[in-house]
């Protein structure tokens, strides 16, 4: 199904909104500041990706994908994950700090 | 160069990072504790990924081990991916702070 990579993407989004809701996780509510992490981490990893691409270290199935692609084959879902995920790891990561109190130790 | 040697690369150069920047997210328990929620996440989202092929890796690039369908190597992409992540957050964190008169 073509929306299935989209699909896990999304439902990364959703599940974790409740931390930035309800938890005091403030992500989205610094967005520039989530901007700036942002760009370097898509950058990097999007040329990362377009290496093992290159390389023919990984591949990707075409029926599971939008067909989207940026140049050298590489899927948008891609350079998706590497927004989603970071997204994921920050209102983790705030939530924990909050309510564990653990601050900078 | 495979993916496995690729990856020990970018994970060694993230970790460098989080010691230049003075981040020190490495030695935050706030970290740990965060990693291992994610690591969870990841075997499910990585899994999903990789369990139904929508990525597959070529066998010549990879160490052969795999945990939930996915090549061991994703374990340190993970890990490279969330510090870099919360190393550029802490960073401009302080950055905005030092800015801020007070």
């Amino acid at each position: 199904m073509r929306f299935t990579y989209l699909l896990i993407l999304i439902a990364c989004l959703v599940v974790t909104l409740p931390l930035e809701l309800f938890l005091g996780a403030r992500v989205y509510r610094q967005p520039l500041r989530l901007l700036l992490t942002l760009i370097p981490v898509v950058g990097f990893f999007t040329v990362f990706d377009e290496w093992g691409i290159w390389r023919g270290h990984w591949a990707f199935d075409s029926r599971q994908i939008t067909g989207l692609e940026l140049p050298f084959d590489l899927p948008v879902e891609e350079v998706l994950f590497f927004a989603v995920i970071p997204v994921c790891a920050l209102l983790t990561y705030e939530a924990v700090r909050r309510l564990t109190g653990w601050g900078d130790e | 160069m495979t993916y496995t040697r690729a990856i020990l690369l970018v994970t060694a150069g993230t970790v460098v990072m989080d010691f230049v920047l003075l981040t020190g997210l490495l030695r935050r328990k706030a970290f740990w504790a965060s990693y291992v929620v994610l690591l969870g996440f990841q075997l499910i989202v990585n899994g999903l990924l990789t369990c139904r092929e929508i990525v597959t890796y070529a066998p010549d690039s990879i160490l052969g081990t795999k945990l939930a369908c996915a090549p061991v190597e994703d374990l340190l992409f993970g890990f490279a991916l969330v510090l870099q992540t919360l190393v550029w957050w802490t960073f401009l964190g302080r950055v905005a702070r030092r800015r801020t008169p007070r």
